[in-house]
């Protein structure tokens, strides 16, 4: 049943995709949009730019679609005539229909890999290809279910040792080392993973991998690996169920979602940093973008290992894959004032009220809008 | 369920008309609607066989190390050792459902044909068949928040205390009670209303003659249905059982929200470490799977679908035995 709305949806996406090309057509003869070449630099927050009609095509990370839903409201409310459709496929197929034309953007947890650079210069109009647009920044908490215990520090050995299994009960001396000031019970740990395959997976195993290669040897995955244990959870509403369902318990999810579980305070350098968006935001500030890409390109290579202070390491960023440069400029106008808003104050509000992510900072935004003030039609 | 009884309709409305000496309009038109009704129940099992199939063939040809976890960076572990322990966590948690679920089914048949009195029968009967009505992702919900957890807290753990030497009890707990027993339990409870029917349907078709013979050679009731009813009934109960089993096997969401799944072979109720079944992996790995992925679940569904096959034929073949 699953396969025939997805194919009912792909369908429909490509019904709404030729439409959208034919519409944009008209759009190009009616609506005087001035040459790119005329604005340079030019910054201007989403609300003051003439509005578009249309429909914008993107897939990918589900991880963002409670984001997406918020921006698509916000971004319809100020442009009545355009739609923006989102189909929540998963990262790797949202690039994969992105480098196939099938869509116009992409919503990915990771930023296209090299040789996906390759194949989007030829997917794009021009030979500029694609770029990364970090726009969704969100915290991933490390939970834990244990009557009497409100704040816990938790080492990077103690978190890589406690999921890889080899750190078995909660009065393990690498947790209470770490927690003079509180007893801890003699009881058993049960770590609680996703059992699908996940972004927030991904990006929590390249942490481990990160902080503690020697403890987890497993690398960075998106699906769990076999024969460390644990318990397997469907989907973070799923994992968040476990870990309230079960004493001793501890388990990794979307901060937005903990609820009332406690939040351990994770190890970074000398100091134990608390979850706060601030946190989560800087985590993309202290971190590298990927070498070899176009100078508009923002995919960033995370430094879990950070030590520097305020940062909080665990982190998931998702991005927006968009061209540098278009076929025409009705999809030019489209992309650019979608970005656009999704980036502002008020589209990164949205996103934290709706899906609890981190607003990004004014100094990326910045940087950002330039990035996609570079949007054109080719030619 | 429904495909059997309409094959079965249609068989014999179909020798009816070929029998038949009148031969007006009406019932050339209705002829050819149910002999075009049971061409689309044939069409479509072949559509669905030849889509697996077709669509199952990449994974299959692939190379073993593109398949399974890890497969997109070259080292997953090929097909077979992926649809291993799938295909063995289907079967057990049917196992488990049905060995939990066919004696109840049975007592609650032989009470509503033979003990309870006609209203309270009725009226019980019809709860019964109410089961069958609701969806299962509501028994997944039920089981993953009400039946898992108290479980965990109060059933569970005595097991494994006083019957931990058993190598189903053994091993740790759970807390959150989302391990294979509960999956089992919540399966019988979702096959009992098909195995409660069919057997109830049996036992009330017992030959009065052979029941009132029983009695009149002096047999209690227990022995009258030991020694009519039930050698009677025996076919439908196994019928009834196989049509539950194919259920259990192909159940997805409920098994998919409750278990706490594991890619191993293991035969521990209680434990974090479950064995999946096919049907709730695909519909967990499915949304995030591209390419090959999709091949390869798509595989393990055509795994399902002959497994399925295979049982609804013996069921068939058991029940052409004395009843129905």
């Amino acid at each position: 049943m699953r396969i025939s709305s997805k194919r009912f949806i792909a369908g429909a996406m490509a019904a709404a995709f030729v439409l959208a090309s034919c519409g944009g057509d008209d759009d190009t003869t009616t609506t005087d949009a001035p040459p790119v070449t005329d604005t340079p630099g030019a910054t201007t927050p989403g609300s003051d730019m003439a509005p578009v009609s249309g429909t914008l095509v993107g897939a990918g990370s589900s991880a963002q679609a409670a984001a997406m839903a918020a921006w698509q409201a916000g971004f319809q409310a100020v442009n009545p005539d355009a739609t923006v459709e989102y189909d929540p496929i998963g990262s790797g197929g949202g690039r994969e229909q992105f480098l196939a034309g099938a869509t116009d953007f992409a919503g990915s947890d990771a930023y296209l890999k090299d040789e996906e650079y390759q194949t989007s210069i030829d997917r794009c109009a021009g030979d500029q290809g694609a770029i990364n647009l970090p726009h969704y920044i969100s915290p991933i908490a490390v939970a834990y279910n244990l009557p009497g215990v409100d704040a816990l520090n938790l080492t990077p050995a103690a978190i890589a040792g406690i999921f890889a299994g080899t750190i078995t009960n909660w009065s393990d001396s690498a947790i209470t080392d770490a927690n003079p000031d509180i007893t801890l019970p003699d009881e058993d740990i049960n770590p609680v993973h996703r059992s699908d395959e996940s972004g927030t997976t991904e990006n929590f195993t390249d942490y481990l991998s990160a902080v503690q290669p020697d403890v987890w040897t497993y690398g960075k995955v998106k699906a769990w690996p076999e024969g460390i244990g644990g318990e397997g959870a469907p989907q973070t509403s799923g994992v968040i169920q476990s870990l309230n369902a079960g004493e001793g318990s501890i388990g990794y999810a979307d901060a937005s979602q903990v609820g009332e579980l406690s939040v351990a305070l994770i190890g970074v350098g000398d100091s134990f940093v608390q979850y706060t968006p601030e946190a989560a935001a800087k985590s993309v500030e202290v971190s590298n973008r990927v070498e070899g890409r176009s100078p508009y390109d923002f995919g960033f290579e995370l430094d879990r290992t950070t030590t520097a202070a305020g940062v909080y390491p665990i982190t998931l960023v998702s991005y927006h894959i968009v061209c540098l440069q278009y076929e025409d400029q009705a999809k030019v106008d489209f992309v650019k004032s979608f970005m656009t808003y999704v980036g502002s104050q008020a589209g990164q509000a949205a996103a934290a009220a709706a899906a609890g992510s981190a607003p990004i900072s004014d100094d990326l935004r910045t940087q950002l809008l330039e990035s996609i003030d570079q949007i054109s039609v080719a030619g | 369920m429904s495909t059997d009884i309409t094959d079965d309709i249609n068989r014999d409305t179909g020798d009816d008309f070929a029998s038949g000496q009148v031969n007006r309009v009406g019932d050339r038109v209705f002829s050819g609607m149910s002999r075009g009704a049971g061409l689309v129940i044939l069409v479509t099992l072949a559509g669905v066989a030849l889509f697996l199939i077709w669509r199952a063939l990449p994974a299959l040809t692939a190379d073993p190390s593109e398949i399974g976890p890890g497969g997109s960076e070259g080292n997953g572990s090929g097909f077979l050792p992926y649809v291993g322990t799938l295909v063995f966590g289907t079967v057990w948690a049917s196992v488990i459902a049905l060995s939990i679920a066919v004696p109840f089914g049975i007592a609650i048949a032989l009470f509503i044909s033979h003990y309870a009195p006609r209203r309270l029968s009725r009226t019980l009967g019809y709860v019964i068949d109410l089961l069958a009505a609701i969806p299962s992702v509501v028994y997944g919900l039920w089981g993953i928040f009400v039946l898992a957890p108290a479980m965990a807290k109060h059933v569970y753990p005595w097991f494994n205390d006083h019957l931990g030497f058993i190598p189903f009890f053994s091993g740790k707990v759970l807390a959150s009670g989302r391990s294979m027993a509960t999956v089992g339990l919540v399966l019988a409870v979702m096959i009992l209303p098909i195995i409660t029917a069919i057997s109830r349907e049996v036992f009330l078709q017992t030959p009065r003659l052979n029941e009132e013979a029983a009695l009149a050679l002096g047999a209690t009731r227990w022995e009258m249905i030991r020694i009519a009813v039930l050698p009677y009934g025996r076919s439908g109960v196994i019928s009834g059982a196989m049509l539950g089993l194919g259920r259990a096997l192909g159940e997805t969401m409920a098994v998919a929200l409750i278990l706490a799944p594991a890619n191993v072979y293991s035969f521990k109720l209680f434990t974090s470490q479950n064995p999946n079944t096919i049907a709730a992996n695909i519909a967990l790995q499915f949304p995030e799977s591209t390419g090959l992925e999709v091949n390869t679940l798509i595989a393990t569904g055509l795994v399902l679908f002959a497994i399925t096959l295979f049982v609804n034929v013996m069921s068939r073949r058991v029940s052409r035995g004395r009843v129905a």
